[in-house]
């Protein structure tokens, strides 16, 4: 038995974990799971990736298996790391559709939890990617599904959860592009209200994300920054950068202990949003040219940044609203944030579209994902934000959840019948299950 | 490097270590041969490289056990290749092999039987060209026999002991030159549930890079690293009568 959490680092569960070597062996395991659930590399904030007795660990199946250049499109083991995607194919001109805030996951479980980026509100989730899947089934069949062949798996395994089965291999589009960089522009918006409509006038723009300050309160609740970014042409490089098309990650740093928990405070985290908030505000007018890690990977410059919360770990609430519902819910969830100062210091803010798979979280509207410190008072403070989330129609993510209610994915979730139908058929003895399947009733 | 691209043929083709020495190669632009027993885990080893390096590699099957098909295994590659490496090995476990002599004497002859004779094939026809690089892959472990591992250690001890003679014999005006990699601990699965101390341990892809490093500098021994010298150098000259006592 070993102790693993996912990235919030709670909870934490005991499970038997399995390594297999090859997609056979991945197979076997599959066949012989006693409730277990496939792992990639841990980045799942919560349970979603903790077995109930067993957990399949996918890390070694991390092999390339076939690249055609001239449609972009690439096969490859379920374990293989995005990062390693990316060092791989972008100074040969390809960047996947769909990244993260981390590219240190997994392709599988990308696909698993149909994960978005600062594109989906133009150009969908990673689900959108995927050509075919082989999967292997708690029955020891191995087979492919697309959009063609078992497209009824093909879609309930995209978004989800790893509960249709364990993914060996996938076949994704990349993206060709001319440069590894990106120009950014920033616009900074005062309040709610300018964010929303700087972030639906930016529709066109390829990437958009928003940083909000959670502190801020009164007429300045919701005050934000808006990034907007697209790849940058060859042509769109000064000097400086030409010389360096396709520029490669820097080492990293480390946190190499758990901050005390007293650090991240309202005062500090004020005085850093204040901060934060002035520069971008100062840079606005203008371009920049951004590494796509710099843009789209910041934290990860920061080894086991999920220390900075201290050893009790923090819990990420990750929210959709639709688009009619938005904007009066979001001004009341950031009014008791502002008020009870929970000290989130990663808030983001992003307009979505349509997810993929049935249980895939996007539905076109806002995202609001919030950082909290475990605390007593934040379960609570948690299960009243949800309140709100259900009451306007939204729901929670399933890749970040670590503790909502089982009456939150009710909710938020209306229509599981067909997903619950298609488990029965394809796992009857239950061979996969989650932590968080069983805490939610998924 | 100073030569035009060559070819290397890498024995024992499906292991971590030889997927990293390979995937190393296939980067410098070498043309890549992989030799080992099963064509299924070898074919995606060279998948994955061909993938990452836009270069086309070559399997071929290998059982180094059966010194039978060496010469045929020779004779079936599409070139004599101008470096080959071993990494064929097998920790094994040494409890078992106290007690079942068949388990022993499968640690000795993978790690020693099998690469020394098909080295020494391959020793011979490039003697027969007048150049050629041979690398064995040998370990720490032979520098001096523990306890806890001593079948092991004794068969790299021999491989080791070989390379060693077999460098001596070719030292003057052959045109070949023969290199012992001592990895010291290397993370794989050969490794896997072991606790090893980091600065002591390296990632397979050190190895492979020591190997083309090693190569280009026409090293004879390398510790890939080097604290490991210093290590074995302890080891190796503790009197037997502390030696004998340690738990090692």
């Amino acid at each position: 038995m070993t102790t693993i959490s996912g990235w919030g680092r709670y909870p934490i569960g005991d499970t038997e974990i399995i390594s297999p070597r090859t997609a056979d062996a991945a197979r076997r395991a599959t066949a012989a799971g006693d409730q277990a659930i496939a792992r990639g590399n841990g980045r799942a904030y919560g349970d979603a990736a903790i077995g109930i007795r067993q957990t399949i660990a996918l890390c070694h199946l991390n092999r390339m298996r076939a690249f055609d250049p001239t449609t972009g499109r690439v096969t490859v083991e379920a374990g293989l790391l995005l990062s390693d995607l990316i060092t791989t194919f972008l100074p040969r001109g390809f960047f996947p559709y769909v990244v993260p805030g981390t590219d240190l996951i997994t392709v599988g479980g990308a696909i698993a939890a149909d994960i978005h980026g600062k594109n989906h509100h133009s150009e969908g989730g990673f689900g959108r990617y995927v050509d075919e899947l082989l999967l292997a089934l708690p029955t020891g069949e191995m087979l492919l599904a697309s959009r063609d062949e078992h497209p009824d798996l093909f879609w309930a395994t995209i978004g989800g959860m790893g509960l249709t089965g364990i993914i060996l291999e996938a076949t994704i589009s990349l993206r060709p592009v001319e440069t590894g960089w990106i120009r950014q522009r920033t616009i900074a918006a005062d309040n709610l209200a300018a964010a929303i409509t700087a972030l639906q006038s930016c529709e066109s723009v390829t990437y958009s994300v928003a940083w909000i300050d959670c502190l801020a309160s009164g007429g300045r609740l919701g005050r934000s920054l808006i990034f907007l970014g697209e790849h940058a042409a060859s042509d769109q490089l000064d000097e400086e950068q030409a010389v360096n098309r396709f520029p490669l990650r820097k080492p990293s740093l480390s946190i190499p202990i758990d901050l005390p928990y007293f650090v991240l405070n309202n005062w500090t985290v004020a005085a850093f949003n204040e901060f934060y908030f002035r520069s971008g505000a100062r840079k606005s007018t203008s371009f920049t040219l951004l590494p796509v890690h710099s843009y789209f990977f910041p934290l990860d410059a920061i080894g086991n940044w999920n220390r900075i919360y201290g050893r009790r770990g923090f819990l990420q609430h990750q929210s959709v609203l639709p688009i009619k519902n938005a904007e009066s819910t979001l001004a009341e969830m950031l009014d008791r944030i502002a008020q009870r100062g929970g000290s989130s210091f990663l808030a983001v803010l992003k307009k979505l579209s349509q997810g993929s798979g049935p249980l895939s979280f996007p539905m076109p509207g806002y995202t609001l994902a919030l950082d909290f410190p475990i605390a007593r008072d934040v379960f609570s403070f948690l299960d009243e934000l949800d309140e709100l989330v259900v009451a306007a129609s939204g729901r929670l993510y399933l890749a970040k959840d670590a503790r909502q209610l089982r009456a939150t994915f009710e909710g938020g979730y209306p229509d599981m019948s067909s997903f619950r139908e298609l488990r029965r058929t394809i796992d009857p003895g239950r061979r996969l299950q989650s932590r968080l399947a069983q805490r939610i009733g998924i | 490097m100073a030569e035009a691209k060559k070819t290397v043929l890498i024995l024992g083709g499906s292991s971590e270590i030889a997927r990293a020495t390979a995937l190393t190669f296939a980067q410098g632009r070498w043309t890549v041969r992989l030799a080992g027993r099963s064509h299924r885990e070898l074919q995606r080893e060279a998948d994955d490289i061909s993938v990452r390096t836009g270069r086309t590699l070559t399997i071929h099957q290998l059982d180094v056990l059966d010194h039978g098909s060496f010469v045929a295994f020779v004779d079936a590659l599409p070139d004599l290749p101008d470096v080959v490496i071993s990494v064929v090995g097998l920790l094994g476990e040494q409890p078992r092999a106290e007690i079942d002599l068949h388990h022993a004497r499968k640690i000795m002859r993978t790690n020693y039987e099998g690469p020394a004779l098909i080295l020494s094939l391959f020793a011979e026809r490039f003697a027969g060209r007048g150049h050629g690089v041979i690398v064995g892959i040998s370990s720490v472990a032979g520098d001096r026999g523990r306890g806890s591992k001593y079948f092991y250690a004794s068969a790299k001890a021999g491989l080791t002991a070989f390379l060693s003679g077999l460098r001596n014999r070719l030292a003057i005006n052959s045109g070949i030159h023969v290199m012992t990699i001592k990895p010291g601990f290397v993370r794989t699965r050969m490794t896997e549930h072991t606790q090893l101390p980091p600065i002591l341990t390296a990632a397979p892809i050190e190895v492979g890079e020591a190997v083309l490093k090693g190569l280009n500098r026409r090293r004879d021994v390398i510790y890939v690293r080097s604290l490991w010298f210093f290590v074995m150098l302890v080891i190796r000259l503790m009197p037997e009568r502390i030696f004998k006592r340690l738990k090692l």
